[in-house]
């Protein structure tokens, strides 16, 4: 292979990769304060059709985020209520939430076009590839890292700033606390439910965001199930990731380049059927979890937080 | 506080009873205000359900023919999840049951010219059990030895599972004669599982419409599954392991076998599925087999608590408004999508009303709330 496929590779994986980054990070902070939030896929798809919808009306690809950022925050309000105060399992109302997103995503697309027509086959604005002057230049990585959209710069901004603060900052370490020990936490005066709530609907807004990126860059437009098991994958990810954004965004990468593979070999005319290459991301997600899984017993490094899907009640042993 | 809240000792029979129902009709207050906020009146589209589920006897015999799949699915995701083995892949094992039925359908006559349907009914049933079992071992067999995240692995397996019978029915298995119509070739005679209205013996009541023998499949496998989880040795290990995995190993029950066995039953069981509805609706392998029951049968066991008979009931309802959204589809025009939202709202409720099954909210004065803390 030479320099500039690959590179080309690199262009689309990151373009490809960007939803999955956003999604699993959102995803980290939730599960880092202790909850598992299963209802990534329904989420992000409520962010694309609602972020696509309100773009296509008003022309904003600001309101259209704006929206976004608000319905991610919803949606996982609902999970924080039933799991953190009705104390609801974690499991289900995860699924739940994928379930009634995936179904609303659907009646709303066939909806919320004008006149109350579906918004199947509309064209809205997008974000464009927009290149950095200098940066873009550089040699070799400059077009495949600086000549992005908006989101996906946002995105190299969220990775590093997201890390500081997990590892870095007060805030942080509360964070972690509130996942690791709550009773302590709890006891050292940091209110457990208070931060729960916060990062569970932080994390919602940015698995919206994620949604937002597939039909507002990626794959612009509305198509149903424009997800297409991203969400799971998000999860899969922060298992890799061990809980860490850095990793989440290598991981994502990684995806997006298979992606990009499968693409190249469509478009270079393959022998191998279409199906089998499409199945390639989600095999690529059982293999590499079943290796993380592995490297994590046999390491003994355990990397969720001892308190993951747990309810925490104040006067009462969990676990 | 004059607010407190109280564990109970056993969970309330009442609320337990109580909440489903409740949780039933919130969540159609709930899609009501979604009706009207997008300028629909919630009544009138209500009525227009009931009456597409339940308004002539082909309307019933269209649901019972669209709860079939979801009782077996239905049945199929409650042996899992009452072991705590989160099965997401019944849709997948489903896809897989269907694919193995309809090889049998397929190349069975041929091997055997002039097999009658009572040897080639069984086979195909036989194939959905197994293609679903062994699709569902891969994630049993990932979780037992490696514990490898069966959610995550089920759900991946079923995407895998859609693509490769998309494989098949376009591609090698695709009818010469179709006319480029995603599908196999049309199964010979043999392997139609009969309709009601044909079967000669039965009342005049079901004279009308696709209903065919997999109900009465459906109904036995909730009976067999009632049993064994009941009535039997291996049925009580699988409680214990949903229960105390900790109190369960210490019992000598085996984890590992547990789990390769009951997900044998479990993707069977979603395997019977797809051999329903390939040899009951569609008679050829095609597109629109896997429709998101697998999905569905997750609302359906939780809302029936995991029981089999339950599960029968709910799948019922499931199946009423699947077949009640089709039908405002088609008379007022409206996406047949707010059956899914229904179902996911349904489950909101039910998440939220069982802690009022295991707490008691008391109402205390602020004396007595004062007097119980010192």
């Amino acid at each position: 292979m030479d320099l500039a496929l690959i590179l080309s590779i690199l262009a689309v994986a990151i373009q490809a990769g960007t939803s999955l980054v956003y999604a699993s990070v959102g995803e980290i902070f939730t599960e880092r304060s202790g909850i598992l939030n299963l209802g990534v896929e329904g989420i992000m798809i409520m962010g694309a059709v609602t972020s696509f919808a309100t773009a296509y009306h008003t022309g904003s690809l600001a309101a259209a985020l704006a929206v976004a950022v608000l319905v991610g925050g919803a949606l996982a309000l609902i999970h924080a209520f039933l799991t953190i105060s009705l104390r609801a399992d974690q499991v289900v109302s995860g699924l739940a939430l994928t379930i009634f997103g995936t179904g609303l995503s659907a009646f709303l697309g066939q909806r919320l076009g004008p006149a109350g027509k579906p918004l199947v086959g509309l064209v809205g604005p997008r974000f464009r590839p927009v290149a950095i002057p200098g940066l873009s230049d550089l040699p070799v990585v400059g077009n495949a890292l600086f000549n992005q959209d908006l989101l996906v710069y946002a995105m190299f901004i969220l990775v590093p700033v997201a890390s500081y603060y997990i590892y870095r900052t007060r805030p942080g370490l509360h964070l972690r606390a509130v996942g690791e020990n709550p009773g302590t936490a709890d006891a050292l005066g940091i209110g457990v439910y208070r931060s729960r709530y916060l990062y569970t609907i932080f994390g919602g807004m940015l698995m919206a965001l994620g949604g937002a990126h597939l039909s507002l860059a990626y794959t612009p437009g509305w198509t149903e199930g424009i997800t297409g098991g991203r969400g799971w994958i998000a999860i899969a990810l922060v298992i890799f990731a061990l809980w860490n954004p850095y990793r989440a965004l290598l991981g994502a990468l990684l995806f997006g380049g298979v992606n990009a593979i499968q693409f190249r070999l469509q478009a270079a005319g393959a022998t191998i059927p279409a199906p089998f290459l499409n199945m390639l991301p989600y095999l690529f997600t059982i293999l590499v979890l079943t290796l993380v899984t592995i490297y994590e017993k046999t390491s003994k490094h355990v990397g969720a937080p001892a308190a993951l899907g747990l309810p925490y009640v104040r006067g009462e042993r969990t676990g | 506080m004059p607010l407190t809240l109280e564990r109970r000792m056993e969970p309330s029979r009442t609320a337990n009873i109580l909440v489903p129902i409740l949780s039933v009709l919130l969540a159609l207050v709930a899609g009501g205000v979604l009706l009207w906020l997008v300028g629909v009146n919630p009544i009138e589209t209500y009525k227009a359900m009931l009456h597409g589920a339940f308004g002539s006897a082909y309307a019933i015999s269209e649901t019972l023919v669209r709860a079939t799949p979801l009782m077996l699915t239905g049945l199929a995701v409650s042996v899992a999840f009452r072991m705590l083995f989160w099965n997401i892949g019944a849709e997948g094992q489903l896809a897989m049951g269907a694919f193995a039925a309809s090889g049998v359908a397929l190349f069975l006559p041929k091997l055997v010219p002039g097999i009658s349907a009572w040897w080639l009914l069984p086979a195909m049933l036989v194939g959905g059990f197994v293609g679903g079992a062994l699709w569902a071992l891969i994630p049993a067999m990932l979780k037992a030895f490696l514990s490898v995240n069966e959610i995550i692995t089920t759900l991946m397996l079923n995407y895998v599972a859609i693509l490769w019978i998309q494989y098949l029915y376009y591609g090698p298995w695709k009818d010469p004669l179709g006319f480029g119509f995603p599908g196999t070739a049309p199964f010979v005679d043999a392997a139609w599982l009969p309709r009601l209205k044909d079967t000669a013996w039965l009342p005049q009541l079901f004279n009308t419409g696709r209903l065919h023998w997999g109900l009465a499949l459906a109904i036995v496998a909730a009976f067999v599954v009632w049993l064994i989880l009941g009535r039997t040795r291996w049925g009580y290990e699988i409680k214990i392991i949903g229960e105390n995995p900790r109190a369960a190993r210490y019992a000598g029950i085996s984890i590992v076998r547990n789990i390769l066995l009951v997900m044998i039953l479990s993707g069977g069981l979603a395997g019977l599925a797809g051999f329903v509805q390939v040899a009951g609706i569609s008679h050829r392998l095609q597109q629109g087999i896997a429709v998101g029951d697998g999905y569905t049968a997750i609302i359906i066991a939780w809302l029936a608590r995991l029981n089999p008979f339950g599960v029968l009931l709910v799948a019922l309802l499931m199946a009423a408004l699947f077949v009640g959204g089709d039908q405002i589809q088609i008379s007022m025009g409206l996406p047949a999508a707010m059956a899914g939202v229904l179902q996911g709202a349904i489950l909101f409720f039910v998440l939220g009303g069982n802690f009022f099954t295991q707490y008691r909210i008391r109402w205390t004065s602020r004396q007595a709330a004062v007097i119980g803390h010192q």
